[in-house]
């Protein structure tokens, strides 16, 4: 008796050996996954001060474009002292950063600052480097972008203030991310008391490409466009109206741009020729809430899913109780809508991809000093923002822009060229608009590439931001 | 700039402790009594080497001349430990005895790369300890009525939580100690070893209905107390060590699913009811977001681990200062940044071989009420380890308990090792009364 309850008893204890051996080996598990998977997000924090330590020990890695040119180096003087050079000066100030000792760092500067900091080179070269008290080299960033349409994107915005990004569609690397006004990163040190008093209120320091937020303007129509087709699957192309230049609502009043009257249109025709009448009087047929649901898949109001970037959420403000002209203004781009360039050149790389969304990148891969292979980043893709039929609408639509409508300064290239243009108007003078284009081209012999363009305080998309895509396109198909 | 000393040595040091991690588990592959043997001594050949190795890179770090005379008393407190069990109680198991030294070892070294003052008081406590530690085992053969006791145990230990709930200091938004001539104690360290006294007292005399009800409101009354006391990790600890008690005492499946249960409906409950217990929920789930406020210590902690990567930073090569409260509840990061993550899980298997030793006495134990202490004592320990770790490591979320014998605090490290010793000393009757049943059978083998 005694005996059989004992066995007993003792199944139990293997019962609670066996538990906890599993608690720890679960925790022995976590701290492995740990130092695999999250340690770099941790160690690269800005909170981290051990990472002024490496600096001691690490010569700080280079960082290149695509094609290999330094877009940022560490030169040791003759006396010792290092200094980080940006040999493209102001070209690439907010893609690439800053990395000071005073003021910190950001861009990619900030974003890889642990691979530069870090020498992968064999271990035992590294512990001969700290015997001899000599600096290891620490590994070097290849980033995604191109000189060529960095430059393109960077005069076309001439003294402008605005952005331009430029991203390949179907594996979402950013080739160009433009923003001005911008400063001299060799000099930010020394300039930085006066970046950041700002006097002119310009913001030199934010990156208006992934950061800026700005009503959209008529490139929301695209989105307005997604929702009619997605509430109208088989008569979209049924619907009519007839624009007199103006559409008054209750007390609300809206008209088109610079008074236009179009007459009567259809839902390509509002489209191309960007009519403000007709996108109203279709947004006071929408449903307000799917609205809604359609710009959270859209990514409004949500983190964008890029890899690094910091980009700011855009935000979209429409429900069941929005008033008629909340509801309007809504549709066209206006009100309450916020919007990063960033965040634009996603959606209509999405359409130009067949609704796939590719999560934009900037570091292609890490290599060390010795140009051996350390860790390359594939495209990852997010998922379907819409089907391929809906996309493939809104393809035909933003050809036609092109072809007949708002952008015909981009007919008849070399390329193919789709688009949608936008005049957001702000503030609260009637007249003052950021010109805004978003779009892509296409070409049999390269890959399809995406660009949005943003000029502030400029005019109308037309006029301003089309001519800066034309000289991105251009550039990448010469 | 790191000396190529010190550079060598933090991979010499590693490799000691990996082998001896290795040894703690290799030993049971052998049923060779001399093989064990010459195991054991290898054992503790390695831990004097690493020792000696993390000694001298801290003298070479800063040459204060004191850190040798300090490192000599050290040695010779592990001698003296070692050769006493020797001498008085040939049977002791020996794997634990080294186990303990080892964390002792790696405690008082990272205690004085921390702070060399706290490790002096470590140091003295460490002794004055041992010394009761080595009385132990003989006061378990003499005195034979500790299992009539368990009201006296209940009530005293009811006692001491309650003057701590309402007497006690404020620690960190918990009242966990109150000061006693000048000295802090920290009771719930002791009533650990009480209540699981009590528990095992009452369940060996009777496991009728009547009696598993009694005890566990008077459990209860242990944890509703310390969570007054805001102390979560102590009432979590007693939640636990209670349910696998009540569980392995009446085989009853029921009562440790039940008991989980309602665990989980008393966490939610706590979860809504205290900003606290909220406020680490928030640190746990996604720290970064409140780096400058609850999540800075949690942040600070896996900085620390991140940037010490596999091999760590060498000792005074990292800046585990900049964790809050690292020399108490986060020591185990400052360990991973300076000595390397591989030691640092070398550290968490060698934990893990001490609670087996414990389970696998309790296991041998024929003595009912012996048997369940050993099993309260060793979940106590295993699961204060998988609290304190799994914390710091951002796991789960932290509770704020301290490592077994590496932490910094007087009340923790004399518990602790009480606890080695009482179960020790129950080895040592078992051994003594079993006479030539004497080989140590592993967990799985069933008697």
């Amino acid at each position: 008796m005694d005996n059989r309850r004992k066995s007993v008893n003792n199944r139990e204890f293997a019962v609670i050996a066996y538990c906890f051996i599993g608690l720890f080996l679960c925790t022995m598990g976590y701290f492995v996954y740990f130092q695999v998977a999250k340690s770099e997000e941790f160690i690269n924090n800005p909170y981290n001060a051990r990472q002024e330590n490496f600096e001691k020990s690490i010569l700080r890695g280079k960082i290149y474009t695509a094609e290999k040119e330094v877009l940022a180096e560490t030169k040791t003087n003759a006396d010792g002292t290092e200094t980080r050079s940006y040999p493209y000066e102001n070209l690439f100030s907010h893609v690439i950063g800053y990395a000071t000792k005073e003021y910190g760092r950001s861009g990619v500067e900030s974003w890889a600052n642990f691979n530069l900091l870090r020498s992968s080179t064999f271990f035992l070269e590294k512990t001969m480097h700290q015997v001899t008290e000599e600096k290891s080299v620490g590994d070097n960033v290849i980033t995604t972008l191109n000189l060529s349409l960095q430059n393109a994107a960077y005069q076309a915005l001439g003294a402008y203030k605005g952005a331009v990004v430029v991203m390949e569609p179907s594996t979402g690397r950013i080739l160009a991310m433009v923003s001005k006004p911008d400063f001299n990163p060799n000099t930010v040190t020394q300039e930085w008391d006066n970046i950041v008093a700002d006097e002119n209120g310009e913001s030199p320091l934010l990156n208006r490409a992934a950061q800026g937020l700005y009503p959209p303007g008529s490139t929301f129509k695209v989105i307005t466009t997604l929702q009619y087709i997605r509430e109208h699957p088989d008569d979209y192309a049924d619907y009519g109206y007839t624009c007199s230049g103006t559409i008054q609502k209750d007390n609300s009043k809206l008209s088109c741009y610079g008074k236009e009257v179009h007459g009567g249109v259809d839902l390509q025709r509002s489209f191309i020729k960007s009519c403000n009448t007709s996108f109203a009087n279709i947004g006071l047929s929408l449903d307000p809430v799917q609205f809604a649901d359609t710009c959270k898949e859209l990514l409004f109001n949500r983190s964008l899913p890029t890899e690094k970037l910091d980009a700011s959420k855009s935000s979209f403000v429409l429900h069941e109780a929005s008033s008629v002209s909340e509801i309007m203004e809504t549709s066209i781009g206006q009100g309450k809508t916020l919007v990063t360039p960033l965040h634009m050149l996603m959606i209509a790389g999405a359409v130009a991809n067949d609704g796939m969304l590719m999560r934009p990148y900037v570091i292609d891969s890490i290599e060390n000093h010795e140009g051996g292979s350390v860790k390359k980043y594939e495209p990852k893709e997010y998922g379907s923002l819409m089907t391929p039929e809906e996309a493939q609408i809104l393809q035909d639509y933003m050809k036609e822009t092109v072809q007949s409508g708002t952008a015909s300064r981009l007919n008849g290239m070399s390329y193919e060229a789709c688009g949608k243009t936008g005049s957001a108007e702000f503030g609260t003078t009637k007249g003052e608009s950021h010109a805004w284009f978003i779009g892509y081209a296409h070409r049999e012999d390269k890959e399809d590439i995406a660009v949005a363009v943003l000029v502030e305080e400029a005019g109308s998309g037309s006029a301003y931001a089309v001519p800066a895509a034309k000289s991105v396109f251009d550039a990448y198909y010469r | 700039m790191n000396s190529i000393f010190c550079e060598v040595s933090k991979y010499l040091m590693l490799l000691f402790f990996a082998l001896y991690t290795w040894e703690c588990f290799s030993v049971f592959s052998h049923k060779n009594k001399e093989k064990q043997e010459a195991i054991f001594r290898r054992q503790s050949l390695l831990m004097f080497l690493l020792h000696l190795d993390g000694y001298l890179v801290l003298f070479d770090q800063t040459e204060n001349q004191k850190i040798l005379l300090f490192y000599a008393a050290q040695v010779v407190f592990f001698l003296i430990i070692i050769s006493s069990y020797k001498l008085l109680y040939e049977e002791a198991a020996q794997l634990l005895v080294n186990n303990m030294c080892m964390l002792m070892a790696i405690g008082f070294l990272i205690l004085t790369r921390l702070s060399f003052e706290k490790a002096i008081r470590q140091f003295t406590i460490a002794v004055g300890s041992m010394i009761l530690g080595l009385m132990i085992p003989y006061l378990i053969q003499k005195i034979r009525f500790a299992r009539k006791l368990a009201f006296l145990y209940a009530a005293a230990g009811l006692l001491a939580l309650a003057v701590v709930a309402v007497l006690g200091a404020k620690s960190y938004g918990a009242k966990l100690s109150f000061t006693f001539f000048g000295i802090a104690v920290q009771p719930s360290e002791f009533v650990k070893i009480i209540f699981v006294c009590f528990v095992a007292g009452m369940l060996h005399a009777s496991k009728s209905f009547r009696q598993v009800a009694l005890t566990t409101v008077l459990a209860a009354a242990h944890v509703i107390l310390l969570v007054f006391s805001k102390d979560l990790g102590g009432a979590l600890i007693f939640f636990v060590v209670y349910l696998v008690m009540l569980y392995v005492a009446t085989a009853n499946p029921f009562y440790f699913i039940g008991g989980l249960g309602c665990g989980s409906i008393a966490s939610m409950i706590a979860y809504r009811l205290f900003a606290h217990v909220r406020v680490r929920v928030v640190a746990w789930k996604d720290p970064l977001s409140v780096i400058d406020k609850e999540g800075y210590q949690v942040c600070q902690s896996l900085f620390a681990i991140g940037t010490g990567g596999w091999f760590g930073l060498g000792l005074y090569q990292g800046m585990p200062e900049k964790i809050p409260k690292v020399e108490q509840d986060v020591v185990f990061s400052a360990i991973a940044e300076e000595m390397g993550g591989i030691f640092a899980l070398c550290l968490i298997m060698v934990c893990m071989s001490c609670f087996l030793m414990f389970l696998n006495i309790a296991m041998q134990l024929k003595d009912g009420f012996y048997k369940l202490v050993a099993l309260g004592l060793g979940t106590t320990y295993g699961f204060q380890v998988f609290l304190t770790i799994g914390g710091v490591i951002k796991f789960i979320p932290s509770t704020g308990v301290t490592l077994p014998l590496i932490s910094y605090g007087g009340s923790s490290l004399l518990g602790t090792i009480i606890i080695f010793a009482i179960i020790q000393g129950f080895y040592i009757l078992r051994k003594r009364e079993g006479g030539q049943n004497g080989q140590q059978t592993k967990i799985r083998e069933q008697p």
